[in-house]
């Protein structure tokens, strides 16, 4: 139970520090001392941030490695625009819209997870690395290919291989076209807000956190631990690889559903490998299984190159060299010894991230 | 603790069965007929027939490459069998999964230890305890009074259970970090928490000092008298083998070469040929 | 004869891919490590050979070996400075290291020849047989495929029959043993990684040519395709490479001409997935258990 308790002390650190930084920041725009660029950071790091925990979930939790993360962003992001969009009339109030939409991209998402993850998740390693990857390019492809609109008849919706433009929706007058294939969604109405971004993190943090501590959260590490100790204790590996790729892809779908609504208009190629790619990168620098690492090395790396465009030319290119140096830095057994004589309550303090 | 047993379905127990009286009227808990695996050409084991009674302590001994570890593997069903049927507890396991073997009953450790090292040694009895203390994901996620009331049962059973070798203080240390003697006695721990009515042990004394090997002696015998539960053992130290053992199986190039008591196996000549070779004719 | 001339064009762009997947499964087999930055050697082999052209006015082929020349110590350097001191970290790591040398290798070329694209001057066009022609064939995608036929034969003679091909072979089973056997492990990995270069080198050129357009950017998409065709083939087998970007050209070439172009690349992924979940190792690939 000492134990339990604990990691419970921490788990409610992390939800205070969290909601401490919010609270400064909301001051900060408040009082009007964040520029305009800075104010349109604010949004997309808290989507980032979640993208970043529920990933840690697959990869640093389970064990799995996945680079098709942003497909269910991408899922997640265009159901819920289409929700947003389509219900304006019906629910006139925003932020229960932006709620249902968050809940409508998750629950695709997560659909997603199942159909993706039950065939997958019998490969391993690179395998299952690779496969993530293609589908990650496959929905963004598929969607592209998507024409969407909704009139008082409802929502229409075709498939478009070949020529087909908007004009085939056959929307009635009045009608609005929301997805216009390799255009993306357009004309989006912005319903995401600092505050439910904010409160996305939480929710994400505290299902993250407390699966983590729990049952399913034991033998999903024992299974990452050792797949063949774990089926020997009487663990059904599918179903708890399952769970936390499920789990993830539904935080990740809730993620996209509020980045999609913060956007006047989103072609899904922003949802590419780079972009996985991306949010893997928060996830290795963050320290894996590390919640609280996700989390600062999320806004750390999100707002180094936004900060650098001043340096414009050379700033992914430094963000390359720092990049790199990192990690051979962090890899390196002198390093870490000596890291290791001077803070001598890190190893601890890792382990209960 | 041992799990339930069914009059109705009790077989005999056949007449080359080496089980110790106070189990011959009892269901075997394991029962193989002509078990046998190939991989590829290579028939790993063969003709595999052996039962074990309620409560026994059983050796499977034999020289390297015989082919023991393959039948814990036959018998924990990650290896598919060839041919033959096991019965566990008089339940056919040839559709059960690895998992779904352990959830009727057997138990194992492995020659090369497997724990789940990144997690304390507390969570991985824990682990092992996962399907007798449940609660749903959902009581979990939202920290319901359940999650604290079936954790609270989970860290005591844990604690309880690892009590059974003194390692109640070892709890919160991380199982990747203990010494190798500790390492063992926590796997042995973790297949006791998924509540087995056998006990499979890959070498338990390996790498164990004699200090050491003569407690784990004490220990799994005990073991076995407060379970109720049968455990069959593979083991390179004879010392070990023929003081603890009721029944022992030899097994060379995959086929069993002679079954009995310790004292049969110490006197049989075709044991000893398989040990230390044939001797030359005089 | 159209179709034929689809099927030639799939021939053509999968060897391209095949030249690319065999440096991939080369560096996988022996490092086993996902090298990202692959694929924007494949770039630097392209831009090195423009600029012998177009600057130097050198003859195509001296191009092509010095864009060989200059990719394989590029690649020799890369695996010194960065994958070398991370050999005993996790494979993440060195999977994020990979990523950072691709992000660099990329804003390099872009600082250094700019954003727009570049025009390419075809190193493989002469004209062809009146027969030939008609079918569609192009003197781009015959050197093409040619090529690749040679350098996979090479390959594997090389991998089989020499003893630098063997000692390379016994890393990509165990480096510790083939260590204790007094085989230099380093060497044999540097040794990789300078072929598979060299390889992405001439796949550069070959693919310029076809295409003829080069960005900062251009090896990106084709990387990832061959990574996909090497682990299609069978992750670490060279025939699988050769064989999985092959179907993978024709896939996408029939998938672009029959289906839709915005799917193409859905459909050769949607392939992909189809294979692994048949045959979890890919086409060619061995399947090793887990010993317990």
């Amino acid at each position: 139970m000492n134990r339990l308790k604990k990691t419970t002390v921490v788990d409610f650190a992390t939800y205070i520090g969290v909601t401490i930084a919010f609270l400064l920041v909301l001051g900060c725009q408040k009082g009007g001392l964040l520029t305009n660029a800075m104010n349109s950071w604010l949004v997309p790091i808290c989507c980032f941030i979640v993208m970043s925990v529920s990933l840690n979930l697959v990869v640093g939790i389970s064990g799995e490695l996945s680079l098709g993360h942003c497909g269910f962003m991408c899922v997640g992001a265009f159901t819920g625009i289409i929700a947003g969009m389509s219900l304006s009339d019906v629910i006139p109030v925003d932020s229960v819209r932006l709620l249902l939409a968050i809940l409508v991209g998750a629950f695709f998402a997560a659909i997603t997870g199942v159909l993706v993850g039950v065939p997958v998740l019998r490969l391993r390693g690179d395998y299952l690395a690779i496969v993530t990857l293609a589908f990650g390019q496959i929905i963004k492809d598929l969607i592209n290919c998507l024409l969407v609109g909704y009139d008082s008849k409802g929502l229409h919706i075709i498939f478009n291989i070949g020529k087909k433009t908007v004009n085939d929706l056959h929307l009635e007058a009045g009608g609005v076209a929301i997805i216009k294939g390799a255009q993306g969604a357009v004309g989006i109405r912005k319903l995401a807000s600092f505050p439910a971004g904010y409160l996305l993190v939480m929710v994400s943090l505290i299902v993250v956190l407390n699966l983590v501590r729990s049952r399913a959260g034991r033998a999903i590490m024992a299974i990452r631990d050792n797949r063949i100790a774990a089926e020997s204790v009487g663990l059904s590996v599918t179903k708890y690889k399952l769970m936390a790729f499920v789990t993830s892809a539904a935080l990740a779908g809730a993620a996209g559903a509020l980045y999609g609504l913060n956007y006047g208009s989103l072609v899904s190629s922003r949802f590419d490998f780079n972009t996985s790619i991306l949010v893997l990168v928060y996830v290795v620098l963050g320290g894996l299984g590390n919640i609280w690492g996700s989390i600062i090395a999320t806004i750390v790396l999100y707002v180094l190159p936004e900060a650098l465009r001043q340096f414009d030319a050379y700033r992914m290119l430094v963000y390359a060299i720092v990049l790199i140096l990192v990690m051979l830095a962090t890899n390196n057994e002198h390093l870490k010894e000596m890291l290791g004589r001077i803070l001598p309550g890190r190893k601890e303090a890792d382990s209960d991230g | 603790m041992a799990k339930e047993f069914r009059r109705g379905k009790m077989v005999p127990v056949p007449s080359h069965s080496i089980v110790p009286e106070r189990d011959v009227n009892r269901l075997p808990v394991l029962e193989c007929q002509h078990l046998g695996i190939d991989f590829g050409g290579l028939t790993a084991v063969d003709e595999f027939n052996l039962t074990i009674g309620r409560t026994e302590i059983a050796g499977l001994i034999g020289p390297n490459g015989a082919g023991k570890t393959t039948v814990f593997n036959l018998l924990t069903k990650v290896y598919q069998p060839t041919r033959g049927t096991i019965l566990l507890n008089g339940k056919d396991t040839h559709s059960m999964t690895t998992s779904q073997v352990n959830q009727n009953g057997i138990a194992r450790t492995f020659q090369n230890i497997r724990l789940f090292s990144n997690l304390t040694v507390e969570e991985n009895v824990k682990v092992g305890l996962h399907n007798q203390i449940r609660y749903p994901m959902w009581d979990g996620l939202l920290r319901l009074p359940r999650f604290w009331k079936q954790e609270k049962l989970a860290h005591e059973s844990a604690l309880e259970l690892l009590s059974i070798f003194g390692m109640q203080d070892l709890a919160s240390h991380e199982a990747g970090s203990l010494p190798y003697g500790a390492q063992r006695r926590l796997e042995i721990v973790r297949a006791l928490a998924t509540n087995p009515s056998l006990l499979l042990l890959d070498e338990p004394a390996a790498g164990m000092n004699p200090s050491e090997t003569a407690d784990l002696m004490e220990n799994i015998v005990r073991i076995r008298d407060t379970f109720q539960i049968a455990v069959m053992l593979i083991e390179h130290d004879m010392n070990l083998v023929m003081n603890i053992c009721e029944g022992i199986c030899v097994l060379n190039f995959g086929r069993i070469i002679a079954k009995g008591t310790p004292e049969d196996i110490q006197a049989n000549p075709a044991v000893i040929e398989a040990y230390l070779g044939k001797q030359k004719e005089a | 004869m159209v179709f034929f001339s689809y099927v030639i064009s799939g021939i053509s762009l999968g060897s391209v891919y095949a030249i690319i997947a065999l440096g991939y499964t080369m560096v996988y087999g022996i490092a086993k490590m996902l090298n990202f930055a692959h694929g924007d050697v494949i770039m630097v082999g392209g831009y090195i050979s423009f600029c012998a052209i177009s600057y130097l006015s050198l003859p195509p082929l001296v191009a092509v070996l010095l864009a060989m020349a200059v990719c394989t110590v590029l690649g020799v350097v890369i695996e010194g400075l960065a994958y070398r001191p991370l050999r005993q970290a996790g494979s993440l790591a060195v999977l994020i290291t990979a990523i950072g040398v691709s992000y660099f290798l990329q804003n390099a070329a872009q600082l250094i020849w700019g954003v727009t694209p570049k025009i390419y001057t075809s190193v493989a066009s002469f004209p062809l047989p009146e027969g030939l022609s008609s079918l569609g064939l192009t003197s781009e995608a015959l050197v093409t495929i040619v090529s690749c036929i040679v350098i996979m034969l090479a390959l594997t003679a090389f991998v089989n029959r020499t003893k630098m091909g063997k000692a390379m072979r016994a890393c990509s089973e165990d480096k510790g043993a083939a260590q204790l056997m007094g085989i230099n492990v380093n060497q044999a990995i540097s040794m990789t990684f300078a072929i598979g270069s060299a390889l992405a080198a001439i796949a550069g050129v070959l693919l310029c040519s076809s295409y003829t357009t080069l960005f900062p950017t251009t090896g990106s998409m084709p990387g990832i395709k061959a990574f996909t065709a090497a682990v299609f083939g069978g992750i670490g087998s060279i025939p699988g490479a050769f064989v999985g970007g092959l179907l993978l050209g024709i896939i996408e070439s029939m998938a672009k001409a029959y289906i839709s172009t915005d799917l193409a690349n859905a459909i050769v992924f949607a392939v992909l997935i189809v294979v692994l979940l048949v045959k979890p190792t890919g086409l060619l690939g061995r399947y090793v258990p887990e010993k317990v």
